[in-house]
C-alpha cells in the first residue's frame, strides 16, 4: 500500500502536549511548596504521556497516589487531586477533607478538574461542607495525540453519557477542543456532519469561534475540512471482531492510551513490557493496518531481512564494524526486541483465538451482516450463552443479530435475555434494559416483521410507542435500517472468495473483505467528488437526516488543495482501529490525509462494558 | 494679533493672563446669595439660594439650578429636602448635596436623583456645621465638621467608611479655618484656632508650625490647598501669606498683603510643573495673586465672583463673565513675547511674511535655521497652539507649524496630526452647546475615554460616536459603549410602547460587537419594564447570557429553554438548581420532564446525590420501567438483609407489571426465587451460594455432588434440556467424575449429541472415556470425534463407508511423518475407490 506521492503532510500535533504540560506545571506551581498528588485512576496513563513523574517531582510532587476509597496515609500538609469532573471523584476528596477535619488535621487542599469543572461538582462541594476548604482550578487539557494522525480526548464516559443517558455535559467540552484545533491549526474551510450530537456539537462550536474570531490570527491553515460522525449512526461496525492486526491487539490485549501490556505469554518470561504502539515503532508501522492473516508473513520476512543485516558482520574490517556498531546496531537491537514481541503477540493471539474457533465465530459474523442463515446464527448465539463461553461475545453477537435485522424478533428475545440470565447472573436485566434504551439490542414490536419496519420507516422516528421525550432521545437512531443501507451503499462485496486480503482492494479489507466499514463508507461517500449530501437523501433518511455540509470559507482551489485534503474526522462517542485503519487505507488510495480525533478509542467490549451497571 | 500679550500680566518672570471662556454668559441668581459649586474639569454648575441667610418662612423652598460652563440651563428644581449645608461634584460629576442632618442627596446632572446615604449617628445628632467635598485618587470624599467641633470624614463615598477623627482638647470654638489634606495616601485634616495649627489623622493629632513665621503672627484665617495636594498657603491675621509645602516643613515664600481681613475665597492657581506656584485671594471687588515675586497682581472686579480651580489655573465665575485664569504656558510666552526672538516665535512670524508674499519670510526661516532651531521652532508652534483657546491663532500657529515642516525632512508627523485632532475634539467640546471647556492639559488629565464618559453623562451620543469614530477608539471600546449607554437610556423613556423602543435599539445597534443586550435588559428590567427586557434578551445571540437575567425576572421556564439552547449543561443545571428551590416538587418535575436535557442532568445528580428523588421522578412520571430498574438496583446496591432484597425485587415486579413487561416481572419472580433458594441452601450447608447465577448455582451444587438439589433447580426454574446437559457434563469432567458422566450419558437420549462428551473428555485429557462415546456421535460427525481422539484410524474407516472425499482429506492433512504409513495408504486407497464411482 503505498501512498500517493501527492498526499499532503500532516500537522505537528506534538504542541498540543506542550500547552498541557504547561498549563499543569503552571496549576502546580499555583500551590508553592511540597504535595503529594492524587490522580483519578483513568487520568493516570494520560498523565503519564503528557507529564512524567521526574517533571511532576521537579515540580515540589513528593509523592504520587492513585486517588481511591482508601483514607489518606500521605503526611504532605498540602494535597493536590486531579480529577474528572465525576460527582463520585469529587465525594472522594470530600471524605479525605472531612477524615482530616475529624482529625483536626490541618491542610491544603487543591483540586484539578480536567478538561474543565462542573457547576455539578461545586455543588456537591457545597453539600459536603467543603467548598471553602479547596482552591479549585481547571486543567483545559482536552486533546491528547497518541500518535501522529490520531488524537483522542481519552472521555470514554461519554459514549454511555450521551448515547445512554442523554447528558448533554460533554458536548461543550468536544467544541472547546475542536476550537483549540482550529485555532491552532485551522481556519477549517469545509465541515461536514451527520449526527444529532455531531449537529449539536458543530453549533457549539460555531459559537465559539464566532464569539472569538477577533482573536485569531490570520493563518495558513494545516487542515482543511472536518467530518463530525456520531458512534450511534454505526453501531455495527464497533461490533464486529477485528481483524487488523491493531484492532486485534485491543481486542485482545486491550490498548491503553497507545500503549499495551504485553504480558508473559507474549514476552516469554516472567516479565510483562509494556510497549508503546505508534509509528515510531517501526516494525508496528508496518502491521498496524494489515490483515491478520498477512502479519506472519510479513514479521517472518523481516526476521530474514534482519538476519541479513545482522549477517552483513561477517567479512566487515575494523572501521566498517566499527561503525555498524555505532550506527546501526541499536536500531537492529530496538527491532529485533519490538519484532520478537510481535511475533510472540501473534503467536498468542492465534492461541486464544483458535481455542475459540474463531473462523467459526467470523463466519457466523459474516452471515449476520449478509443476513444469511439467521436462524443457524441464533442457535449457534445460544448454545453460546449455555456453554457460558464469554459474557461478552455472546452479548455482542446479540447485538450485531439485532442491529442488523432491526431488533429480535420476540420469542428470540426473550429466550435468549432468559438464558442470557441464567448463565451470567440476573442483575444483566438492568443491561438488557440499557441495551434496549441505547438502541444496541432491540425486540421488535409485535406484529411488526423486516418488511413492515422498511414500508414505515419513514414515521418510525414519530413512532408512537416512542412517545415519551425522554426515549425519544436515545431512540431517535434507534431503529437500524442496516439492510437497506447495506444495499445502498455495497457494504457487502459480492463474492468473498475472490479477496485478496494480501492486495486489498477497498476498505472491506479490515474485515477479511466481508464488509465495508459503514461510517467509513459515508464519510468517502461525502468526501468523493460531491463533497456534499446530494445524492444521498435516502441513505441520510434512513439515519435520521441530521447531516449537514457547511462551507466555512471560501479558499482560493489552487493554492491550498494539498491543506484541503487533510480531513479531520471527529468520532463522537469513540472509534475502532479497525475504521482508522479503513479511512487510513482510502486516504492512501485517494491521496487524503485522516486526522482522527476521537472521544476514545473504543472496540465491542469496551462499549458492551460502559453499558454494564458497573457499581453491582 | 498683536494684541496677544494685551491681557498678560507679568509675575516675576512669567505672565498670567485672564480671558473670557464664553462671551455670552449670564447667570439669574445672586452668587454672593447662593451656594455654588461646579466640577472641575470644566464641569457643570449648581448653584442653590442660600436660605440661611434669608428669613426663613416654612413655605420657602429653595431652588437647585444646575448650568453647564457653557452657561445653559440644564436643570432647575425645588429643593424638596432638608437644609442643604453645602454642595459640591463627585468626580463623576454626581451632585452632592449635605444637609445639615448630615444626609447626603446624590442626583446626576440632570437633577435626578440617585440616591442619599448619612454620614453618621453622630453627625446626625451634633449637626453639620460645615461641610468639604474634596477629590483624590481614591474617589471623591466628604469631610464634615458638627457642632461638637468634631470631623466625620469618608475617603470615597462609593465605597463608604466613615472615620471620625480624634477629638482636639480645649478646643471650645470651631476653628478659623481648616482644609482636607492628602498625605502619604492618608486623608487628614489641618484646622487652625488662632494661632495653633494642627493636623489630624485617623487615630491622632499632632501640632505643627510652619517655619519662617514671624513672632508677630497672632492666628490664621485661611488655608488653601493645591489641587494636587502638594501645596499649602496660610493666610495670617497680620494679613501676610505663608506659601509653602503641604508637609508645612518648607517655605516657599512670604507675601505681606496689607490686608487685615481674611480673603473670602483662598486658592491655588498652578500650571503643573510650574515653579512658581501662586496663590489668588478675593477680597470684595479685588483679586489678588501672590507669588514668588516682588511684585503682586491685582484685578478689580465688578461683581461677586466664585473661584474654581483647576489643575492648570482658576476659573472664575461671576453673574455675568465666566473667565479662566491662568499662567501663560511656556510655548506661548516664548512665541507671543513682545520682542521673542525663540524659534517658534520667528517661524511664525515667516509664515505670516510667506502669506503675504514677501521674502522676509525667508530671512526668517535662514535665521532659526542657521541656529538649527527648526525642529524646535515648529515643536513649539504645535504645543502653543494646543494651549491657545481661539481657533484662529490655533490655525495660524499649526500652519506655522505644517510651514516649517516642509524645511525639515523626515519630521515625525504624529505630534502634528496628534495635535489637529485634539484640537479638532476641544474645539468641538468647548461649544456652547456641549460647554465643557477644557484646557490642552486638563484634557489631557482626564483622556479621552473619560471624556468620552462625560459626554455619555450628558447623554451627547452622537457627538461621542462622531469622537470615537475620528479618534480611531475601537468600536469595542467606543461606539458599541456609547450605542450601549444609548439604549440604556432609551429604555427609561416610559412613554414609548416595548415594541418600538426594542425595534429602535435593535435597529440602531444591530450586530455591532461588544453590545451585551442582556445588560440593556437588564436595565429595562431596573427600571420595573420587565417585558421589555423580554423582547431585548430576544436579539442577545449568547443564549447564555440572557439566562441569569431570565431567573432574576423569575422567567425560570424561559431560562431553562435557553440553558438549554446555549448547549451549556453548566447552566442548564443553574436554572435546574434554581427551580428546585423555587418551585413545589410537583411543578419541578413537571417541567423537568419537558425538558429531557435538564431531566437528564438532574437524573445524573440525583444518582448519586438524592437516590430517593430519582424515583420520585419516576413515580411521577409513571415511569414503572425505570422504576422498576430502580428498585432491582437498590435491591443490589443498599441493602443486605435477604429480606430487604427480596422486597427490593418484589417492588420491581410490581413495577413490572405496571409497565406491562411481564417477561421481566416473570425473570424477577425467578430471582427471588433462586433468592431463597440459595438462602436456604446456604443456611444448611453453611456456604454461599447468594449471588450466584443459575448456572453457576447448578454447577455448583453438582460440583459438590449435590446431584438432587441440582435436579430440583433444573426442574423448579425449567432449565432447558441442552443448557442442563451442558452444564453437567462440564461439571462432572470438570470433577472427574467419569463413572456419574456416563451413567448420564445413558440416562437418556442426549438432547446436544454425544461429541459434547467426547470434547469435554478430551478437553480434561481423558481419551481414554472419550473413545466411549465417539460410538455415538452422530454419523456427520463421526469422524471429527475419531480424530479428536486421535484414532485415525477408526477415523479413515468411517470416513471410507461414508465416501466422503473431504473428511478423507481432513484426516490426511491430520497426518504427520510420525503417523502409521498404513493409514495415509488406506486415505488414498479409499479416495481412488471414490473417484472411481
Amino acid at each position: 500500500m503505498a501512498a500517493r506521492k501527492d498526499a499532503p503532510s500532516l500537522p505537528d500535533f506534538d504542541v498540543l502536549k506542550r500547552l498541557a504540560r504547561d498549563q499543569l506545571v503552571y496549576l502546580l506551581e499555583q500551590l508553592p511548596g511540597k504535595k503529594d498528588l492524587f490522580i483519578e485512576a483513568d487520568l493516570m496513563s494520560p498523565l503519564d504521556r503528557i507529564a512524567n513523574v521526574s517533571i511532576l517531582k521537579q515540580h515540589d510532587v513528593e509523592k504520587l497516589y492513585k486517588l481511591d476509597n482508601k483514607p489518606v496515609v500521605g503526611v504532605s500538609d498540602q494535597l493536590c487531586f486531579l480529577v474528572r469532573p465525576r460527582i463520585s471523584s469529587v465525594k472522594h476528596v470530600a471524605e479525605i477533607v472531612n477524615a482530616d477535619k475529624a482529625d483536626g488535621r490541618l491542610r491544603k487542599y487543591k483540586i484539578i478538574f480536567t478538561p474543565q469543572k462542573f457547576y455539578m461538582c461545586e455543588t456537591v462541594l457545597e453539600e459536603e461542607g467543603i467548598f471553602g476548604d479547596v482552591t479549585i482550578d481547571d486543567w483545559d487539557f482536552y486533546l491528547l495525540p497518541l500518535d501522529d494522525d490520531l488524537i483522542s480526548m481519552e472521555l470514554p464516559e461519554f459514549f454511555r453519557d450521551y448515547f445512554l443517558e442523554g447528558d448533554h455535559r460533554w458536548m461543550c467540552t468536544v467544541a472547546k477542543a475542536l476550537h483549540v484545533l482550529h485555532s491552532l491549526f485551522g481556519p477549517f474551510s469545509k465541515t461536514y456532519g451527520i449526527g444529532r450530537c455531531a449537529k449539536m456539537t458543530y453549533q457549539l462550536w460555531k459559537e465559539i469561534v464566532e464569539n472569538t474570531e477577533s482573536e485569531i490570527k490570520p493563518r495558513q491553515a494545516e487542515i482543511g475540512q472536518v467530518f463530525f460522525i456520531d458512534r450511534d449512526v454505526d453501531y455495527v461496525t464497533p461490533m464486529c471482531s477485528q481483524v487488523v492486526y491493531e484492532g486485534l491487539v485491543d481486542d485482545v490485549f486491550r490498548i491503553k492510551c497507545g500503549s499495551v501490556d504485553f504480558g508473559s505469554e507474549v514476552t516469554s518470561s516472567e516479565k510483562s513490557v509494556k510497549v508503546l504502539l505508534n509509528s515510531h515503532d517501526k516494525v508496528f508501522k508496518e502491521i498496524r493496518n494489515e490483515h491478520f492473516s498477512n502479519v506472519f508473513g510479513f514479521l517472518s520476512q523481516k526476521a530474514r531481512r534482519l538476519q541479513m543485516q545482522y549477517d552483513k558482520r561477517q567479512g566487515m574490517d575494523i572501521k566498517q564494524m566499527k561503525d555498524f556498531v555505532s550506527q546501526e546496531l541499536k536500531s537492529l537491537k530496538q527491532e529485533h526486541r519490538l519484532l520478537s514481541l510481535h511475533i510472540g503477540a501473534c503467536e498468542s493471539i492465534m492461541k486464544k483465538k483458535t481455542k475459540q474457533d474463531f473462523q467459526e465465530l467470523l463466519k457466523s459474523e459474516h452471515a449476520l451482516l449478509e443476513g444469511f442463515e439467521i436462524r443457524e446464527s441464533t442457535t449457534c448465539i445460544e448454545e453460546h450463552i449455555n456453554r457460558q463461553i464469554s459474557p461478552f461475545e455472546s452479548l455482542r453477537l446479540m447485538c450485531l443479530l439485532s442491529l442488523t435485522e432491526n431488533g429480535l424478533i420476540s420469542k428470540d428475545y426473550r429466550s435468549l435475555k432468559t438464558q442470557y440470565l441464567q448463565s451470567y447472573g440476573y442483575e444483566h436485566i438492568l443491561t438488557f434494559a440499557n441495551l434496549k434504551q441505547i438502541g444496541l439490542l432491540t425486540e421488535q414490536q409485535s406484529g411488526e416483521t423486516l418488511t413492515a419496519v422498511e414500508s414505515t420507516m419513514g414515521k418510525l422516528v414519530t413512532d408512537k410507542a416512542v412517545g415519551k421525550l425522554t426515549d425519544a432521545f436515545s431512540s431517535l437512531a434507534r431503529k437500524s435500517h442496516f439492510r437497506a443501507l447495506s444495499k445502498r451503499l455495497n457494504l457487502i462485496p459480492r463474492s468473498v472468495e475472490e479477496y485478496d486480503l494480501k492486495v486489498p482492494r477497498d476498505m472491506a479489507y479490515v474485515f477479511s473483505g466481508a464488509y465495508i466499514p459503514l461510517s467509513c463508507k459515508i464519510i468517502e461517500q461525502v468526501l468523493e467528488d460531491r463533497e456534499s449530501w446530494a445524492g444521498m437523501e435516502e441513505v441520510s433518511r434512513l439515519l435520521n437526516s441530521n447531516q449537514f455540509a457547511t462551507i466555512e470559507r471560501s479558499v482560493d482551489p489552487a493554492s491550498s488543495s494539498s491543506v484541503q485534503r487533510v480531513i479531520l474526522v471527529l468520532f463522537l462517542g469513540g472509534c475502532t482501529f479497525s475504521e482508522i485503519a479503513a479511512l487510513r487505507f482510502l486516504g492512501k488510495e485517494k491521496g487524503y490525509r485522516f486526522v482522527f480525533v476521537t472521544t476514545a478509542i473504543t472496540n465491542s467490549f469496551r462499549m458492551l462494558e460502559s453499558l454494564f451497571e458497573t457499581h453491582l | 494679533m498683536a494684541f496677544v500679550t494685551a491681557n498678560w500680566n507679568p509675575l516675576g518672570d512669567v505672565f498670567y493672563r485672564k480671558f473670557a471662556l464664553y462671551s455670552e454668559w449670564k447667570l439669574k441668581e445672586d452668587i454672593s446669595n447662593s451656594l455654588i459649586a461646579a466640577a472641575p474639569y470644566g464641569g457643570p454648575i449648581a448653584l442653590m439660594t442660600n436660605e440661611s441667610r434669608k428669613e426663613r418662612s416654612p413655605s420657602f423652598r429653595p431652588v437647585m439650578e444646575i448650568y453647564s460652563s457653557s452657561g445653559n440651563r440644564i436643570v432647575s428644581f425645588p429643593w424638596k429636602s432638608g437644609i442643604v449645608v453645602h454642595i459640591g461634584w463627585t468626580t463623576n460629576e454626581d451632585l452632592l448635596c449635605i444637609q445639615d442632618d448630615g444626609t447626603v442627596l446624590i442626583h446626576n446632572i440632570f437633577g435626578t436623583f440617585k440616591r442619599h446615604f448619612s454620614m453618621g449617628n453622630e453627625v446626625l445628632q451634633n449637626r453639620v456645621m460645615e461641610a468639604k467635598v474634596f477629590h483624590s485618587a481614591y474617589g471623591s470624599g466628604i469631610a464634615i465638621l458638627t457642632g461638637a467641633f468634631r470631623f466625620t470624614l469618608a475617603t470615597n463615598i462609593d465605597d463608604l467608611k466613615l472615620r471620625r477623627f480624634p477629638e482636639i482638647p480645649g478646643l471650645k470654638c470651631p476653628p478659623t479655618c481648616w482644609a482636607v489634606l492628602m498625605e502619604d495616601r492618608q486623608t487628614k485634616i489641618i484646622l487652625a484656632t488662632g494661632k495653633d495649627l494642627y493636623v489630624l489623622d485617623n487615630a491622632s493629632y499632632k501640632s505643627v508650625s510652619p517655619p519662617g513665621l514671624g513672632p508677630q503672627v497672632g492666628g490664621f484665617t485661611q488655608i488653601a490647598i493645591s489641587f494636587n495636594y502638594k501645596w499649602l498657603a496660610l493666610f495670617t491675621d497680620t494679613g501676610s501669606i505663608w506659601l509653602g509645602y503641604s508637609s508645612l516643613k518648607d517655605m516657599l515664600c512670604m507675601v505681606d498683603t496689607n490686608f487685615q481681613t481674611a480673603p473670602k475665597q483662598f486658592v491655588w492657581c498652578n500650571r503643573p510643573k510650574s515653579s512658581n506656584p501662586t496663590v489668588i485671594g478675593i477680597w470684595d471687588k479685588l483679586l489678588f495673586i501672590a507669588g514668588r515675586a516682588e511684585e503682586t497682581i491685582k484685578f478689580y472686579l465688578d461683581e461677586d465672583v466664585h473661584l474654581v480651580p483647576e489643575i492648570d489655573g482658576v476659573r472664575i465665575i461671576s453673574s455675568n463673565t465666566h473667565e479662566f485664569l491662568h499662567e501663560v504656558p511656556p510655548a506661548c510666552q516664548d512665541i507671543f513675547k513682545i520682542a521673542s526672538m525663540a524659534p517658534g516665535a520667528l517661524l511664525l512670524e515667516a509664515h505670516k511674511e510667506y502669506e503675504k508674499e514677501s521674502q522676509k519670510a525667508d530671512e526668517y526661516l535662514r535665521e532659526i535655521k542657521e541656529q538649527n532651531l527648526l525642529y524646535e521652532a515648529v515643536e513649539q508652534c504645535i504645543e502653543a497652539a494646543g494651549n491657545e483657546y481661539e481657533p484662529q491663532m490655533q490655525k495660524a500657529l499649526l500652519r506655522a507649524a505644517s510651514f516649517g515642516k516642509c524645511f525639515i525632512s523626515n519630521f515625525p508627523p504624529d505630534t502634528f496630526v496628534k495635535m489637529a485632532r485634539d484640537l479638532r475634539v476641544l474645539n468641538a467640546i468647548r461649544d456652547y452647546a456641549v460647554g465643557i471647556p477644557l484646557s490642552y492639559p486638563q484634557y489631557k488629565q482626564l483622556t479621552i475615554e473619560i471624556l468620552i464618559d462625560r459626554l455619555i453623562l450628558r447623554k451627547l451620543y452622537p457627538l461621542a460616536i462622531k469622537i470615537c469614530e475620528y479618534m480611531k477608539i475601537s468600536e469595542f471600546q467606543g461606539a458599541s459603549r456609547i450605542l450601549a449607554h444609548w439604549a440604556c437610556y432609551k429604555v427609561q423613556q416610559k412613554e414609548e410602547p416595548d415594541d418600538s423602543i426594542a425595534r429602535a435599539i435593535n435597529h440602531k445597534l444591530g450586530d455591532t460587537p461588544g453590545i451585551s443586550y442582556s445588560e440593556i435588559a437588564a436595565k429595562a428590567y431596573d427600571c420595573g419594564r420587565t417585558e421589555l427586557g423580554i423582547k431585548l434578551l430576544e436579539y442577545e445571540p449568547r443564549s447564555g447570557e440572557q439566562v441569569p437575567l431570565l431567573l432574576k425576572m423569575k422567567r425560570s421556564q424561559l431560562a431553562l429553554l435557553k440553558a438549554i439552547e446555549s448547549g451549556d449543561t453548566d447552566l442548564v443545571y443553574t436554572v435546574v438548581a434554581h427551580l428546585k428551590n423555587e418551585m413545589n416538587r410537583g411543578d419541578f418535575f413537571m417541567t423537568l420532564q419537558n425538558q429531557p436535557v435538564a431531566l437528564s442532568l438532574y437524573r445524573q445528580f440525583c444518582k448519586h446525590q438524592e437516590p430517593e428523588t430519582l424515583k420520585d421522578l419516576f413515580n411521577q412520571d409513571d415511569n414503572h420501567q425505570e422504576l422498576g430498574n430502580f428498585y432491582v438496583r437498590s435491591s443490589y446496591c443498599n441493602e443486605t438483609t435477604i429480606e430487604g432484597r427480596v422486597a427490593n425485587l418484589q417492588s420491581a415486579v410490581d413495577e413490572y407489571n405496571k409497565a406491562k413487561h411481564e417477561i421481566a416481572a416473570k425473570m424477577t419472580e425467578d430471582q427471588i426465587k433462586l433468592l431463597r433458594y440459595q438462602y436456604r441452601l446456604q443456611k444448611e450447608v453453611g456456604k454461599t451460594y447468594l449471588d450466584l447465577s443459575l448456572h453457576d448455582t447448578v454447577s455448583t451444587l453438582l460440583l459438590e455432588s449435590k446431584h438432587k438439589q441440582a435436579e430440583q433447580l433444573y426442574k423448579d426454574f425449567k432449565i432447558p434440556d441442552k443448557r442442563f446437559w451442558w452444564l453437567k457434563i462440564a461439571a462432572l469432567a470438570e470433577k472427574g467424575d467419569w463413572e456419574e458422566l456416563e451413567k448420564f450419558s445413558k440416562s437418556k437420549k442426549s438432547p446436544i449429541g454425544y461429541m459434547p462428551f467426547v470434547e469435554i473428555c478430551v478437553k480434561h485429557h481423558n481419551k481414554y472415556e472419550a473413545k466411549k462415546y465417539v460410538a455415538k456421535v452422530n454419523p456427520e460427525q463421526k469422524v471429527k470425534g475419531h480424530i479428536i481422539v486421535g484414532d485415525l484410524e477408526q477415523a479413515v474407516e468411517v470416513a471410507t463407508e461414508r465416501k466422503n472425499e473431504s473428511e478423507l482429506n481432513t484426516i490426511l492433512s491430520k497426518c504427520t511423518p510420525a503417523t502409521d504409513q498404513r493409514i495415509v495408504e488406506k486415505i488414498n486407497a479409499a479416495k481412488t475407490q471414490i473417484l472411481k464411482k
